[in-house]
């Protein structure tokens, strides 16, 4: 073994470097204050080599980026370790470089002759911090993706050549294949290979002018080898299992839903350590033409200043007020970080930021789903534009829930876990809980009391009244106008259906209460003047009829029970021509042109609501007695792909995950 | 350009120690073998416009000219892979983008506009080139429109401070940027905030008596007036 040292090393000095690296002299000893440069190299280290592998399994297209880091994240055997602790050890690296700067700066170690070294290293921080911003973009989620679109906005505020500049960044006019190709170049390969060469060059400076010691000098002077590098290899450690709680504990890193650039994310930030620039930038001194000066010139400013610090440093006071001017940012980046943080989760709008977040979770759950179960065809955009389930509820928000409710609310809420008490309830609005946890309750939000009726009313009323009861809780801003229509959930379900026929539900504002129907024949002549005196027999023949019409749906979650239950549906086809005698208004089976009330042949199923919504005063449904619902189809309002969207989700008949269809049943 | 600049010579003058990587700087302080004796030295490193005290020898002046040609060499061999670079580069400056017809795109009708002077948000669907890509009817972008008097406005979705996407909002009636939290009024106008302009206003058409249309384009952020993005 050791002849083969020698052969090896007398071909390549490989001893004589070894002990050139290992027993440099470090005045008065090992500290611990000297392992921040070490922990960045190992940081850098890992970046590179999981960045590599992660590398083997992306691909930058912006039909591919978020596919291809979905499939790393959730489909690949330890994809999400590895994409993990790429991302939290780019979280833990700004700490480290901030570290390393502050221990730079106080221990005087930027001063002649280091002034080069101190250079590389802000340029050192500057890529870095270009490496965060590129990565970014790169899984092409709505979180990186408008977020960035701030960031290259503001390269158009560059004086004279922004708008070109902007361009060449983006590579184009707008966001596309090229953004993501230049992003991942940039990312992978330029800044890298930048960073290579001047990490070289810094440590060969560094060890060309040797460290410098922090005074006063404790203890002799020591070699590197072996009780600063032990004290380096610990610090290594303390970072790499920080990162390894993270990666474990939020089971890799976040992938918010695929990008969108017709979907608004309001709440879209940048990553946390550019926050107080975000922040910066909302000062009322950068309002109008001066934004400029808060995106642009001010931090160039204080970059230089940092520059100058070398110098600055030479006069009497000069390492004071370096020192100074670092506390004094340091300050005033947290400050804004905090001011940031809380208006996002205090501040007027912070129940639409919650909310917002809440969505995009629920989308991103979904699309992961869809892609894991469905199969992507062309893209995880795609897959989501057209799921009933996220879609059909969206649509249902902005051309319905004006007058319709769903379950009481607009379609769109979040069902969030059940407080217990009010206690409880007042817990989870509190800011802290806004801050740290994803089930914290908006006071503007929607509330209801066990077993009581389906009105929702806001977090705040139920805080006001201070009523002891458990609560439901959903995410849901309040809505503008009262409902006026029924509310769809469970349409034509035989729940649904029971509950229409209960005379004093009908006229409810769940159903026909809001609506000029409540004074119609339906209440006054068949609901008040016969169903309120059925015998108990009737109210049997009346229930037959209720399967019987819930069975025209064929709903997707009752088909077994309409399998199961087919001898009394065929009972209750005859009761519904004869003995209740339905078809007196409605047509059912056959056309009937002589009756007002709407077809109850397929009623519920999805050609039936789909025909509804194009025209509810189709001959078919209210030719004569339709209140203010528009011909969703016949006027344009909404294409046959968006009402078939908006029929299956309120049909329910949509992909369900495996396992919670198991649990449902 | 950083190899380049390691190609060039940049202090020819008083080399110190041989570099071991046998860069071009290291054949200087080798002696010619062939060179006259006596005042060698200084007329190694003199350039050929300063007065000489001795006519340079034919051979010299040869060696000369092989720097030049290293130089020039080594510079235009690594130059011309930058070039190249740069030049795919600055594509997206020259590249035309296709527009077809008059820029209106059709949105919505006019019975989807509500009648009550509420902004209500329409995708404006059309084709879009994305390098490679040819996409056929998809969002492109988003607009409000209200009804105004009986007629229609247009504003554009996009915050005219950094480009966030604007929000309508039910309960106070007004648009709100959740990025830097300008303030719009329903026509656009700045209510509050940091905004330089008001929200970008957009033309439009009713065609075909209910058909809207509208002149979809971007706009550059940060001006105080509209700067179509070109």
């Amino acid at each position: 073994m050791k002849a083969l040292f020698d052969w090896i090393d007398h071909r390549t000095g490989i001893r004589s470097l070894t002990k050139d690296v290992l027993f440099e002299n470090i005045p008065g000893g090992s500290r611990w204050r000297y392992v921040w440069g070490s922990t960045l190299t190992f940081a850098l280290f890992v970046q590179f080599v999981t960045g590599a592998f992660l590398w083997m399994g992306y691909s930058a297209s912006s039909g591919d980026a978020w596919e291809s880091v979905n499939y790393i994240q959730n489909e690949m055997t330890g994809g999400w370790l590895l994409r993990g602790i790429h991302h939290w050890m780019a979280q833990a690296m700004p700490i480290l470089l901030l570290l390393h700067l502050m221990q730079v700066l106080v221990d005087g170690a930027y001063k002649a002759p280091r002034e080069v070294n101190f250079l590389f290293g802000v340029i050192l921080l500057k890529l870095v911090l270009a490496l965060s911003l590129t990565g970014y973009l790169l899984p092409w989620d709505q979180k990186g993706y408008w977020a960035t679109k701030v960031a290259t906005n503001l390269v158009n505020l560059v004086p004279f050549i922004g708008p070109e500049l902007q361009k060449l960044v983006v590579g184009g006019t707008d966001y596309g294949h090229h953004t993501l190709t230049r992003f991942f170049a940039l990312h992978a390969g330029v800044l890298p290979a930048m960073i290579v060469l001047l990490v070289i060059g810094h440590i060969y400076l560094f060890r060309r002018h040797g460290i410098t010691p922090a005074e006063p000098k404790k203890k002799k002077d020591a070699y590197f080898w072996p009780d600063q590098v032990f004290k380096d290899a610990v610090a290594c450690l303390a970072v790499m299992a920080t990162v390894m709680f993270f990666v474990i504990w939020y089971h890799g890193a976040h992938l918010s839903s695929p990008a969108d650039p017709s979907e608004p994310f309001s709440a879209a930030r940048p990553d946390w350590y550019f926050l107080y620039l975000f922040q910066f930038l909302k000062l009322p001194a950068f309002a109008g033409n001066m934004e400029v000066w808060g995106a642009i010139y001010i931090p160039g400013m204080f970059v230089g200043l940092i520059c100058l610090m070398p110098f600055i440093g030479k006069w009497k006071v000069g390492h004071a007020f370096n020192i100074g001017i670092m506390f004094v940012f340091l300050g005033g980046a947290g400050a804004l970080t905090y001011l940031a943080k809380h208006e996002d989760v205090a501040g007027g709008n912070s129940s639409t930021y919650l909310k917002a977040l809440l969505d995009n979770h629920r989308d991103a759950e979904r699309a992961i789903e869809l892609a894991k179960h469905e199969g992507i065809d062309s893209t995880a955009l795609n897959l989501l534009k057209t799921d009933p389930k996220t879609q059909g509820a969206k649509l249902f928000a902005q051309h319905c829930a004006s007058c319709h409710r769903y379950g009481g609310h607009d379609g769109l809420a979040n069902e969030l876990a059940a407080a217990e008490n009010l206690a409880d309830l007042k817990a989870r609005t509190s800011a802290w809980e806004r801050f740290a946890s994803s089930e914290a309750v908006h006071p503007e939000w929607l509330a209801r009391k066990e077993n009581s009726t389906n009105e929702w009313a806001t977090v705040q009323a139920i805080l006001d009244a201070n009523e002891e009861a458990e609560y439901e809780i959903i995410a849901s801003t309040k809505l503008k106008d009262a409902a006026s229509a029924p509310d769809l959930k469970g349409f034509a379900s035989r729940e649904w259906i029971r509950e229409l026929l209960t005379p004093d539900m009908y006229i409810s504002h769940k159903f026909f209460g809001g609506s000029a129907h409540k004074d119609g024949d339906m209440y006054r002549r068949f609901l008040k003047r016969k169903v309120t005196k059925y015998d108990e027999e009737e109210k049997e023949m009346l229930d037959l009829v209720v399967l019987a019409l819930s069975a025209e749906a064929n709903l997707p979650s009752q088909a077994e029970k309409d399998k199961a239950d087919a001898e009394k549906i065929k009972r209750g086809i005859d009761h519904l021509i004869d003995d209740i005698a339905c078809i007196d208004c409605h047509a059912f089976q056959e056309p009937d042109p002589d009756v007002d009330g709407p077809d109850l042949t397929g009623y519920g199923s999805r050609q039936w609501i789909i025909d509804f919504v194009k025209n509810p005063e189709h001959e078919k449904f209210y030719p004569e007695n339709n209140d203010r619902m528009p011909a969703f189809g016949e006027k344009e309002i909404l294409t046959d792909d968006e009402i078939g969207l908006i029929a299956d989700w309120i049909r329910g008949d949509y992909f369900i995950k495996p396992k919670e269809a198991a649990a449902a049943d | 350009m950083d190899i380049n600049e390691q190609n060039q010579p940049d202090s020819p003058a008083v080399p110190e120690q041989p570099a071991a990587d046998g860069s071009l700087g290291q054949a200087e302080p080798q002696p010619a073998p062939e060179a006259p004796a006596g005042e060698l030295a200084p007329v190694v490193c003199r350039i050929p416009e300063v007065e000489a005290p001795i006519e340079p020898e034919p051979v010299e002046e040869r060696r000369g000219f092989i720097k030049f040609l290293c130089v020039a060499i080594g510079g235009l061999v690594s130059a011309l892979p930058f070039g190249a670079g740069i030049w795919a580069y600055l594509n997206p400056l020259t590249r035309e983008q296709s527009s077809s017809g008059d820029g209106f795109i059709r949105v919505t009708t006019l019975d989807a506009i509500p009648a009550n002077g509420i902004p209500a948000k329409f995708s404006v669907i059309a084709d879009k080139e994305d390098a490679w890509n040819k996409f056929k009817g998809i969002s492109i972008g988003a607009v409000y429109l209200r009804k105004v008097d009986g007629k229609v406005k247009a504003l554009h979705t996009v915050c005219p401070h950094l480009g966030c996407f604007i929000d309508y909002r039910a309960g106070k009636n007004d648009f709100y940027c959740p990025c830097h939290n300008s303030n719009f009024k329903l026509n656009g106008d700045i209510l509050s905030g940091v905004s330089p302009r008001a929200m970008d206003p957009l033309e439009i058409e009713v065609r075909n008596t209910s058909e809207v249309w509208v002149k979809f384009q971007n706009f550059q952020p940060g001006h105080d007036h509209p700067v179509p993005v070109s």
